[in-house]
């Protein structure tokens, strides 16, 4: 129609709310985390982050030109950094340089851009680079993650440091020799392989665990946990997500690791569970991918509390030394279904409809 | 011995209990069994228009559920191909063009009736009846039963049978799909997207 | 105030109010336009019948159009002056489609129709008045729902077989911008809570629930005042609700009030509940109480580019820029655009809103005139209400689950809607969706939710109708097909019988020549006849007496043919004679000539086919007489083959006895046909 005025549908006035805005809140709700990453583990994560920041990015934009769509418009939705961030929290700190090249890499191109880019994505585009890595290069994956006595720019119990210089070399030449004295596996790998033979407290006497008695908590780890948990509750209380996930995740994890490491010597106590490895960044950051998560109030639960029993079940019996990853591609799978039959009542209705249509595939037919 | 004895019997109980409940299930829970070619007619846009080469759409429906290709119904078009597909569990195929192409919109036939001599060639050739009138007399479309199968134009010797589009009114409007302004589909026009974005 | 417990609905959003501009002064009276632009479609329902026709003087408050059908209203005349045009014009509608309007040229007399101006229309007890007189009145001055949909208040207010509890006004007035209720409440709340007296007489409810939105601490105060004045309601309350959208939309307002949700597909009467709007209330009370019909509404004209946003008493049909004018309306261009010379199409054009900012629709044009139903023209500037060209993806992130005041899903709606799975859409209920727009407010990705649940709710009814088309034509496909198969069926029956018949004939050829040899051998031979023709006819299986009959009538059709025929060979042949070239050839004299053959072989073969179906017919009863007249008729119908026979030679040789052997024929074949007859009463007789 040719007219002098604008025509439009409703709504006229919009919230003001965008994609970027989003992505961009989560981004920033990290950085307590990193911060606690990197003052008690070093430089590592912070080289990851800006490593897998800039392979996103190139990434990103050669995908969007190879696949015709606006490259700035993209970028500028923040979602490849985001990603990107979540990676290199999430890699261990000393992984070689490649390692994170290749994560970041396949989880643009393979977990986003094949399936349609932002929003088309089945299962969390970090989770599969990470996955990828975990499973092709178990020694580096398992190995690379710090010890933080040895490593902590903070002054308590510091043995011994590690500079920017030192790390950057160690992630980009690879130098084991030093890389050996410093890092390890995680807490959690720890304490569930010297549960086989020693008790809770002789474990517990371990570096990496503080090394006090009463110190339930894996010396640096509840830091940052607890870190992403604030920046996770400052996202809730921008209503950028749902209690229904976070909560869920925690609350399953909770109460699996109560259940069966009551006896601290010979499961994993759930103050390591909840407090050490990614549980937090998973719980707050990962599974509330809001892509590929569950979407109905009570799908979420489901979905959260999914994340939270693959997480323990993993861990405990499991060969790998965190979990998350696993838990969450593992949900991913199942949202769609979940999503099929947790439809919520509607206004007006009795009770919700749940499952598919029951109707044969008539009204395929478009007017 | 006995315990040879004691498998079979086990063995033997438990396929009485599963047949049992298997026996229960196919009685209970009974697919009440739509004959194909009732299907597929049903999804057949049922314009009778016997474009595919069969005379109207049962027919075509029958040679369907004898093998015949499933694209051969141009008023149904995609749509119609695609829930074929699904329905006997086929790879879609192109709209045969041979057959014609896809009208974008619902037709509907109009007999100028000034110039209509009442010759009834096209009564007959309608297939659904939805032409009124007797010999000699004027003819006309009732349009709400007209299906937009062309097969009235053809025949009528003074070619005073139009097909228009159905009108739009208050009643049956409704809004288009949105154009395509989600950025994830492929854009013809990118420089419109950047600027788009302030 | 009535403490009531107040529920809450799901979702919902805080958008800005922005309703302080158009309230500080007090509602003004628009001037007269020059001319009015009346649809007369403004309510839901059939569209009113035209009652004027052009270059009619019509006197303000005269009925224009009168309601068509159950659920239409009236159409008056919002002032005095002259019928101009009655044409297609461009409606105030989303579709921007043409309907019939009556086009109005006011005289400036504003003279009132004499009827209610001099008050004989008023019921003055109206709260004593009987209900019907009061429904009357409210239909005869085509008073509709004042709040958006326009539902014909008359109707709604007499279909109540269902018992009411309560009415519920709605005073909430949610969408940003919009005062028109609050300003009619601050300033006319007497006559509002009088028409609420009205409508509670007529629901006969126990209660009275007015919901107003805590934004209107005047209006909410107004009300209770004239509550107070109004002694004698002690069941009428004026209730203070939370401010959220969409807490004016009917479903959820009901369920603010009374926690009672309207089932899905039902209407608030299903569960006790009337819903009017205050601005029905008060044209209800002037409908009632000063026979006045409902001729303008209050509209609120706001908006950044509005230089004077306010609150303007407008005449039904006035053109939208007479509003603008009016109040000032200022085009825009900001100065990015002016450095820039935006190219998107959507940002060079000002908007106009009819309606609030999020249920409302644009007006292609500023001709459109002002609706019953309009409650607000809105003309945002650019910075104000940015229009939102580009979506990006959806990223899920389920905010429009948690605005939604439906309780759907609208992300699922929209991954269904976009890909067309329309079973996938109904059967998450994208049917109660009230297209109140919370999703697209809060959506970051700006996606036009609402537009793709509009196209999805539309195709889904394309979609029955379409399925309910085809079913039909399925019907009657098969109902032709059927009928096509039984022509064909009978057609093969005749065919058969035909041939049987010819076979007959051969048969009774032979047998007519035996017959000259031998009586005995004409008896044996008829006994042959009788069992070859026993055996066609039940071959056939024709059920006797009506094939008789219909044979007979066939014999008669083509008897007559051939008669015809023969005259016209014969008018040819005379024709040709006048024209004094004897033995020329005759244009088309072979055609009929052939014609004449075949009729007369028809003709032929009807008479044997009726002999043979009167000897099956009647058993052996009557034999003698039935014989000999039998024997009659093939006498005479061998007779006249021979004057046939005789006929064509003249024609071929083009003989001058020619017109003198046809005459014979023709009284060879009335008496054939004579004795058809008495052979018929015959068989009657003996029936």
């Amino acid at each position: 129609m040719s007219s002098n005025f604008v025509n439009i549908t409703s709504p006229h006035a919009h919230g003001g709310n965008s994609t970027s805005r989003i992505m961009l809140l989560v981004i920033l709700a990290t950085v307590p985390g990193i911060i606690a990453l990197t003052y008690f583990f070093g430089w590592g994560n912070l080289i990851n982050i800006a490593l897998a920041s800039i392979t996103a990015i190139i990434c990103e934009a050669l995908i969007l030109t190879i696949r015709k769509r606006p490259i700035s418009f993209f970028l500028k939705d923040n979602s490849a950094l985001l990603t990107a961030v979540l990676l290199g929290i999430a890699l261990p700190p000393f992984a070689p340089w490649w390692v994170t090249v290749v994560a970041v890499s396949f989880s643009m191109v393979f977990a986003k851009h094949l399936y349609g880019g932002l929003g088309n994505n089945p299962f969390n585009p970090a989770m599969v680079g990470y996955a990828l890595v975990l499973i092709s290069f178990p020694v580096q994956m398992t190995t690379s993650w710090a010890s933080p006595f040895f490593l902590s720019l903070g002054t308590i119990g510091v043995e011994q440091t590690i500079s920017f210089t030192e790390s950057l070399q160690v992630i980009f030449s690879g130098t084991t020799s030093l890389s050996d004295a410093f890092s390890g596996a995680t807490p959690l790998d720890t304490y569930k392989h010297l549960a086989k033979n020693e008790t809770a407290n002789e474990i517990l006497q371990g570096p990496l665990f503080s090394g006090s008695e009463n110190n339930w908590f894996a010396g640096g780890w509840e830091f940052v946990n607890i870190a992403f948990l604030v920046g996770g509750l400052a996202l809730l209380a921008l209503r950028i997500f749902t209690w229904h996930i976070p909560f869920s995740v925690l609350a399953a994890l909770g109460t699996c690791s109560m259940i069966f490491g009551w006896d601290a010597d010979l499961y994993v106590p759930w103050s390591l569970h909840i407090f050490t490895g990614a549980t937090m960044l998973g719980a707050f950051f990962i599974a509330t991918d809001p892509v590929t998560a569950s979407t109905t109030p009570l799908g979420k639960i489901i979905y959260g509390a999914g994340i939270g029993i693959l997480i323990f079940v993993i861990r405990t019996w499991g060969a790998y030394p965190d979990a998350v990853a696993f838990a969450v591609l593992l949900m991913n799978f199942a949202a769609p279904l979940i999503d099929t039959y947790t439809q919520p009542r509607t206004y007006g209705h009795d009770k919700a409809n749940r499952g598919l249509p029951t109707k044969p595939d008539a009204s395929d037919k478009e007017g | 011995m006995s315990s040879i004895l004691i498998a079979i019997t086990l063995l033997a109980t438990l396929a009485i209990i599963f047949g049992a409940i298997l026996g229960f299930a196919a009685v209970r829970f009974k697919v009440e069994g739509n004959p194909i070619v009732d299907q597929i007619d049903d999804l057949l846009p049922q314009t009778q228009c016997g474009q595919c080469s069969y005379p109207g759409c049962k027919p075509y429906a029958e040679a369907i559920a004898a093998g015949e290709s499933i694209n051969k119904c141009p008023p149904g078009g995609e749509s119609t191909i695609i829930a074929l597909a699904d329905l006997l569990g086929v790879e879609p195929e192109p709209l045969d063009a041979e057959h014609g192409a896809e009208k974008d919109v619902p037709m509907v036939a109009i007999i100028r009736e000034d110039e209509c001599i009442g010759c009834t060639k096209c009564i007959q050739a309608c297939p659904i009846d939805a032409i009124m009138g007797a010999a000699k007399q004027m003819h006309t479309v009732i349009a709400d039963e007209c299906t937009g199968c062309d097969l009235c134009v053809e025949p009528c010797p003074v070619d005073c049978i139009d097909m228009v589009p159905v009108e739009t009114t208050l009643q049956n409007w409704h809004w288009d799909k949105p154009e395509n302004l989600i950025a994830t589909s492929e854009q013809p026009h990118e420089e419109n997207l950047e600027q788009g974005v302030h | 105030m009535q403490t009531i417990t107040l529920h809450s609905f799901d979702g919902g959003i805080h958008p800005q109010e922005n309703k302080h501009q158009s309230t500080q002064t007090a509602i003004a009276q628009l001037p007269l336009p020059t001319q009015l632009i009346i649809p007369i479609s403004q309510h839901i329902g059939a569209p009113a019948d035209v009652t004027v026709s052009v270059g009619d003087s019509v006197l303000k408050g005269q009925q224009i159009a009168k309601p068509k059908g159950f659920i239409s209203a009236a159409i008056h005349a919002p002032t005095s002056g002259k019928v101009v045009a009655i044409e297609k014009r461009e409606l105030p509608h989303s579709s921007g489609l043409e309907g019939i309007c009556i086009i109005l040229d006011t005289d400036g007399k504003d003279q009132w129709l004499e009827e209610i101006n001099n008050g004989s229309l008023a019921i003055n007890e109206y709260l004593e008045a009987d209900n019907e007189l009061l429904i009357n009145r409210i239909r005869d001055c085509g008073i509709t729902g004042m709040g958006g949909a326009g539902f014909p208040t008359a109707v709604k207010m007499a279909v109540q077989n269902r018992t009411i509890d309560t009415l519920i006004i709605n005073g909430a007035e949610c969408e940003p911008y919009i005062t028109s209720d609050d300003m009619l409440m601050r300033e006319r709340a007497l006559e509002t809570l009088r028409g609420v007296q009205i409508l509670l007489k007529l629901t006969s409810a126990k209660s009275c629930l007015i919901g107003i939105e805590d934004n209107k601490p005047e209006a909410i105060q107004a009300m209770e005042d004239a509550l107070h004045k109004i002694h004698r309601e002690h069941h009428i309350a004026v209730v203070k609700i939370p401010t959220k959208y969409p807490s004016g939309g009917e479903k959820q307002l009901i369920k603010i009030l009374t926690g009672k949700e309207v089932p899905s597909a039902g209407i608030p009467a299903d569960i006790g509940i009337v819903c009017q709007n205050v601005g029905t209330c008060e044209a209800v009370y002037h409908a009632v109480a000063e026979g006045k019909p409902l001729i303008s509404r209050i509209t609120t004209i706001t908006g950044e580019s509005i230089e004077q946003p306010q609150n303007v008493e407008v005449l039904i049909g006035t053109p939208v820029k007479d509003l603008l004018g009016y109040a000032g309306f200022k085009q825009e261009k900001s100065l990015f655009q002016k450095l820039l010379g935006s190219k998107s199409k959507t940002e060079s054009k000002p908007r106009i809103i009819m309606g609030g900012p999020m249920m409302g629709f644009t007006l292609s044009s500023d001709e459109l005139p002002i609706l019953k139903s309009s409650n607000c023209i809105l003309a945002p500037s650019q910075k104000e209400l940015p229009a939102n060209d580009l979506a990006s993806a959806c990223i899920r992130c389920g905010l429009c689950t948690e605005a939604c005041p439906a309780e759907l899903l609208p992300q699922q709606l929209y991954w269904f809607s976009k890909a067309g799975e329309l079973d996938k859409a109904e059967q998450h209920n994208i049917a109660d969706c009230i297209e109140c727009g919370a999703c697209s407010y809060v959506c970051p990705s700006q996606i036009p939710l609402v537009q793709y649940y509009r196209h999805t709710k539309g195709a889904i009814k394309d979609e029955r109708a379409a399925q309910q088309k085809s079913d039909r034509s399925k019907i009657r496909f098969e109902a032709r097909q059927a009928r096509l198969d039984r022509e064909a069926a009978e057609k093969e029956a005749k065919r058969q019988a035909r041939a049987a018949a010819a076979e007959k004939a051969q048969a009774a050829k032979k047998a007519a020549a035996a017959e000259a040899l031998s009586k005995q051998t004409t008896e044996s031979a008829e006994g042959v006849d009788e069992n070859t023709s026993t055996d066609a006819p039940a071959e056939t299986k024709n059920p006797e007496p009506v094939d008789l009959e219909k044979l007979q009538k066939q014999l008669d059709a083509a008897q007559a043919g051939l008669k015809k025929s023969m005259d016209k060979v014969a008018e040819l042949k005379a024709s040709a004679s006048e024209d004094g070239v004897e033995n020329a050839p005759i244009e088309n004299l072979d055609v009929f000539e052939k014609a004449v053959a075949t009729r007369r072989d028809k003709v032929k073969l009807l008479a044997l086919q009726i002999a043979e179906a009167k000897k099956l017919a009647p058993p052996v009863k009557k034999e003698v007489s039935r014989e000999d007249i039998e024997k009659k008729l093939r006498a005479q119908q061998d007779r006249l083959a021979k004057t046939k026979e005789r006929v064509d030679l003249a024609k071929e040789q083009g003989l001058d006895s020619l017109p003198a052997l046809q005459k014979g024929l023709d009284k060879q074949m009335q008496k054939l046909k004579e004795l058809e007859e008495e052979l018929a009463q015959f068989d009657k007789a003996g029936a």
